[in-house]
């Protein structure tokens, strides 16, 4: 069925970039909105919106009944649903179907079988991915004999979780019993799933990430992304390709993405997470994000794909556009993410109205963002204000492009971490790639010689 | 929507000019190019024109839908006889307790220290702990559980600890 007009169902910079895809493709736009977004850049770019509900996300865009009743209010005939808030959400889907709206996404089938990290631990497997050594565990007793096997680091991962949300690290037996209280207490408020697994914790890891894409009959890959440089689990610089894989390990972290992609009759845009162990040449399955990503755009870059582009074609019944022959990696590609946030001050979130804002321009730079001089940045949702988007004919060109464009980047109202970046950018432990998760924490921690910070 | 393939396009005809500077309007945008003054590069400044287009009723407006209220930034009236104020460190979502159906972390007439957990405020879906600042007897709880509250708004009031 061809798509004719598409109910968005998010906001920020993915709601930007949702509707600059559809509005390319001839596709008229609905946006929904809360009242904190009623006059943002989004709203005005949307051809119409629709107020579903007030500011705190819990009673607008987490909200499955004002987001469908919207929807039917624009008379759409789709829906996108974005990253975060409802995004992998089975019983949107659902509804969704029940209203007669295509969702542009899995099956509520693959949403379970994905939300579920034990269940999406054993699809892993099945499809011979490997998995890092770890079980559920329902109570103190169960742990033991696992922890014999296991050895302290372990990490403690709420099975609802996911996202980088739910973790916890726990360093000795000493801390086990406290530390699975609080994992089990918080898996329960914040997913509404009490359970939790024990993982192995692989110190030196990278993140690295496949972006597949699927039709329910075949499942293409676009390559890898590394997103090692984090911050309590958030990501906050990835780039594409990972940086100084073997070839064979590339491959075989394709190969295995791939697998599982076929094995859960993938629809749509996905993510199959990993963490690499490139020293041993090895790599675990850590989870599927069964949505687009925030990091997406470094992938388009190198791909040449508009992402949101294919997952429209493929949720209005298209068989997958292009073969894995057809697809080809281009030269080097990386994001930084800009976020509402003080450097000077811990990083401390910092919402605000935007006074001016000047981002970079030129030969190779993106730039997705949802604010200009005079917005509101609402300290109800996430502090991400833009990604910078650089390609280049390699990393070291996609580097200096990046250093320049940051140099360019000039925000004032709300504190932004454009700092943050041109440090990381000057390190040359990151300009020679290949990091591993725990890199930016020891990078603060060191005090190691501040950049030349960019301006603002 | 211009893309950025669209304005890589215009940069390069503007690089053979010696113009430092472009404006361009529509009815639905105006970007503006500038030579950066490192030298290296451009910036682009965007504004979005034109209102957005709401369509039906949508969800009915709740009488108290979340956000700053007028009574919210008000200064906060003079405090008790001699009391202290516990003041937000953030403009965020005020919570009484560490998660919703626990306990709250402080009542009416609880004794507390400078380092005392009192609430907690969510930005941007962050946790930020509310400590006392300074010793006391809680007296009043200014913000209603959830409520919203804008940066240096009073919380919390506090008697002088008895001595």
């Amino acid at each position: 069925m061809k798509i004719r007009h598409l109910f968005i169902a998010n906001r920020g910079e993915i709601a930007v970039r949702i509707l600059r895809t559809a509005q390319q493709l001839g596709i008229e736009t609905t946006l929904g909105v809360s009242d904190a977004d009623l006059d943002a850049v989004p709203a005005r770019l949307a051809d119409h919106c629709v107020r579903i509900g007030p500011a705190a996300a819990a009673h607008s865009y987490l909200d499955i009944g004002a987001v469908i009743r919207a929807a039917g209010t624009a008379a759409a005939d789709a829906l996108h649903p974005g990253y975060g808030f409802l995004s992998e959400n089975p019983a949107l889907a659902s509804a969704c179907e029940a209203a007669g709206l295509v969702f542009v996404g899995p099956t509520a089938a693959t949403l379970e079988a994905v939300g579920d990290k034990l269940r999406a631990r054993e699809h892993a497997a099945a499809a011979g991915v490997p998995v890092l050594p770890g079980a559920a565990v329902a109570s103190l007793g169960e742990c033991e004999p696992l922890l014999r096997t296991l050895g302290f680091p372990v990490l403690v991962k709420a099975v609802g979780g996911g996202g980088g949300r739910g973790l916890r690290r726990v360093d000795s037996p000493a801390q086990l019993v406290a530390q699975l209280e609080l994992a089990i207490s918080e898996a329960n408020a914040a997913f509404g799933d009490p359970r939790v697994y024990l993982e192995r914790y692989v110190a030196g890891g990278r993140h690295i990430e496949v972006q597949l894409l699927g039709d329910e009959t075949d499942v293409v890959h676009l390559g890898t992304r590394d997103c090692s440089v984090q911050r309590r689990y958030q990501k906050v610089i990835e780039e594409a390709p990972a940086p100084g894989l073997s070839a064979g390990l590339e491959q075989r972290l394709t190969e295995a993405a791939v697998a599982l992609g076929r094995r859960l009759r993938y629809r749509g845009a996905g993510t199959v997470e990993f963490l690499v162990d490139a020293e041993r040449d090895a790599f675990y399955f850590l989870e599927v994000n069964a949505r687009i990503q925030v990091e997406h755009a470094v992938t388009e870059m190198v791909s040449g794909v508009d992402l949101i582009a294919e997952q429209l074609a493929i949720a209005s019944g298209s068989p997958l556009r292009l073969t894995q022959a057809q697809l080809s990696i281009r030269g080097h590609a990386l994001e930084c993410r800009i976020n509402a946030e003080d450097v000077d001050h811990g990083l401390r979130p910092s919402p605000g109205r935007v006074g001016r804002a000047l981002f970079p321009a030129g030969a190779g730079i993106r730039v997705d963002t949802h604010i200009e001089g005079g917005s509101m940045v609402p300290a109800f949702y996430d502090s991400l204000l833009a990604k910078i988007i650089a390609h280049a004919a390699d990393r070291s060109g996609a580097l200096d492009r990046m250093a320049a464009a940051l140099a360019c980047c000039d925000i004032s109202g709300v504190a932004v971490n454009t700092a943050l970046h041109a440090r990381i950018l000057a390190d040359p432990e990151f300009r020679r790639g290949a990091v591993d998760t725990g890199y930016l924490q020891r990078l603060l921690a060191s005090g190691r010689a501040p950049a030349r910070t960019a301006t603002g | 929507m211009l893309t950025h393939e669209d304005i890589e396009e215009i940069l390069r005809l503007l690089d053979a000019t010696p113009l430092d500077e472009l404006e361009l309007q529509t009815e639905h945008f105006k970007l503006t190019l500038r030579r950066s003054p490192a030298g290296r590069g451009w910036t682009q400044e965007r504004q979005t024109r034109g209102e957005p287009n709401m369509l039906g009723a949508g969800t009915p407006p709740v009488a108290s839908a979340a956000g700053p209220t007028a009574s919210a930034a008000a200064p906060a009236p003079a405090g008790l006889n001699g009391a202290l104020e516990i003041r937000s460190p953030l403009v965020g979502s005020f919570y009484r307790a560490p998660k919703p159906g626990a306990a709250p972390f402080v009542e009416v007439g609880t004794l507390v220290s400078a380092d005392t957990v009192v609430a907690i405020i969510e930005t941007m879906k962050l946790m930020n702990s509310v400590h006392a600042g300074v010793a006391g007897r809680v007296v009043e709880i200014c913000i209603d559980d959830g409520g919203v509250v804008e940066q240096h708004q009073v919380l919390m009031r506090l008697a002088p600890p008895e001595t």
